[in-house]
């Protein structure tokens, strides 16, 4: 086994566990918020692995450092447990979860059985592909109007909060 | 195993990290008691000998090493022990992308002095410092302590708010030098350029002594407001005085690190003076031009000396004028955030956020705006 096979072995069964740890850990929330961290970091390594630098650094940049932060940040200070929802609606809560999980598992097996993975043959990879420059380069010409449709969307997303957090406060 | 990463780690380790981090607190002890026109630390002695208060670092190792580890009831043991190291690990690993001397070439071998030289040191740097706000918030949450809970929510709303900032202040640059290696940045600002370059090339001027007149080409130079912003965002992230909100002593005690003793509350301590080398080390390779001599390039000095002492010996010479001016530059960014730490009251909590949102923020896009558009007016 090479090095690289190894260490792909090892973070992605860091990245399995603690998702498992994520989900199935229902006493503490701020540990599943952890879990999801080692995940989201060990899923970087993966990319890393991969020679998708940039890639790699967004993964645990904005999902692994960000975003955790921000979900540890309200799970804090709200300090929220599974007692406050109704029995009733936690048994629903949780079938649906499971429902949608099962669904997108037959996706995959169905999308790997269709196109094996393992037989397809690598491409060439053009020079720098994938790099910070061919990604700037292409998100501000080619995709440039999917990007100013994602930045209005979180514009909106942005005031709807605000406007839901002043009524409260008011 | 190839032996030279391992020697330049070992190198930038010791020199950088355990060797400069323990000197710092001195200097820290020192700086405060110059401009509070007190003496400073000066009682620590082997046989009377004091060394100006030297050896108070070490002193304080040994009191730190053996005092009571403390972990209070109720706190998540595992995560109480973990959580400084996730904040000092990080600020240790960032060196790793920092040049400290340029490329050399010695006969048919060459000598990068980095220790990894990857094409996204910057996003490296970033990366690593989204991972470390981890350590003080999970320090705050572990401890089980609603001062230490405080802390931590503080600490992860500040961390955040600056990472934003900090990665928007530093876009000037990227856009100037059109890199985000560190070592293809401190080599951009080995040169310099003509000062007054615009009279004969604009107004016909041809007077010789504008050739004279140089300017070193370093990213200060390029983006003052850059630097200015920059500086203040990663001394926010480094949540020392007076941006220590989430210790905030005078309202929630220590905050996140309150539950700590002995060497676990060192390594928070020790990882704020390693910060503070990573960020005299980062502000001084991206904005005041590494380990580049001013107005004297690589192959001025190598040339220059060489046709006395013969080529080896000159890129050796080179070598070490290039550390020593890298070291340098490092203590004076050291030196002025210090001074900057001790000369200010600190913020209040609100007003830490609106400098981050209302002013570092549209500042810092109005300075992308206005790279982008001279660099289309002179780049055309």
């Amino acid at each position: 086994m090479t090095t690289e096979t190894i260490l792909f072995y090892i973070f992605g069964g860091l990245a399995v566990v603690s998702a498992l740890g994520m989900v199935l850990n229902t006493r503490n929330t701020v540990a599943s918020a952890l879990s999801l961290v080692v995940t989201m970091v060990s899923l970087g390594a993966i990319y890393l692995l991969l020679e998708a630098y940039l890639v790699a650094a967004f993964q645990i940049m904005v999902y692994g450092g960000a975003i955790v932060v921000l979900f540890l940040f309200v799970v804090m200070l709200l300090n929220l447990s599974t007692d406050e929802f109704p029995p009733g609606r936690q048994r629903l809560i949780k079938s649906a979860f499971v429902i949608a999980g099962v669904a997108i598992l037959v996706q995959i097996l169905i999308a790997l059985g269709r196109d094996p993975l393992l037989a397809a043959q690598p491409g060439a990879v053009p020079e720098g592909y994938g790099g910070y420059r061919q990604v700037g380069i292409s998100l501000y010409t080619d995709y440039v109007l999917l990007v100013e449709m994602a930045s209005l969307l979180l514009l909106a997303a942005i005031v709807g909060a605000l406007i839901l957090a002043k009524r409260k406060i008011d | 195993m190839p032996i030279e990463p391992i020697i330049k780690i070992l190198f930038i380790f010791s020199v950088m990290v355990m060797g400069l981090a323990p000197i710092i607190t001195w200097i820290e002890r020192k700086q405060s008691a110059v401009m509070q026109d007190r003496i400073g630390a000066n009682r620590a002695d082997l046989n009377g000998i004091t060394i100006l208060g030297l050896l108070h670092p070490a002193a304080d190792v040994i009191k730190l090493m053996t005092k009571e580890d403390m972990v209070p009831d109720g706190a998540n043991r595992v995560m109480h022990m973990l959580s400084p190291l996730i904040a000092a690990v990080p600020a240790i690993m960032a060196f790793a992308v920092i040049p400290f001397g340029g490329v050399y070439v010695f006969g048919d071998t060459t000598l990068n002095l980095v220790g990894a030289d990857i094409n996204w040191g910057l996003l490296y740097i970033f990366v690593l410092g989204s991972i470390a706000a981890y350590g003080n918030v999970i320090a705050g949450w572990s401890s089980n302590n609603n001062w230490s809970m405080l802390g931590g929510l503080r600490a992860s709303a500040q961390m955040i708010s600056y990472e934003v900032t900090m990665g928007l202040t530093i876009v000037g640059v990227f856009m100037v030098f059109q890199t985000l290696r560190l070592t293809d940045m401190a080599l951009a600002q080995d040169s310099s350029f003509r000062l007054l370059g615009f009279l004969d090339l604009y107004l016909g001027l041809d007077w010789g002594w504008i050739d004279w007149i140089r300017v070193p080409a370093w990213g200060i130079v390029y983006q003052p407001l850059g630097f200015l912003m920059f500086l203040t965002a990663v001394m926010a992230e480094n949540k020392r005085p007076p941006f220590d909100i989430p210790e905030g002593e005078s309202e929630i005690i220590a905050g996140y690190h309150l539950e700590y003793s002995g060497m676990r509350f060192g390594l928070f301590f020790m990882s704020e003076f390693i910060e503070i080398i990573l960020i005299a080390a980062l502000t001084t390779t991206i904005f005041l031009g590494g380990w580049a001599v001013p107005l004297l390039s690589t192959d001025t000095i190598i040339n220059g000396i060489s046709s006395v002492m013969g080529a080896g010996f000159a890129t050796g010479l080179c070598i070490l004028i290039h550390f020593v001016t890298f070291l340098l530059k490092v203590i004076f960014m050291i030196w002025v955030q210090m001074l900057i730490r001790w000369s200010l009251p600190r913020f209040r909590y609100d007003q830490v956020m609106s400098l981050c949102w209302k002013i570092l923020l549209p500042l810092s896009i109005a300075n992308i705006f206005v790279t982008g558009v001279v660099l289309l007016w002179v780049k055309g």
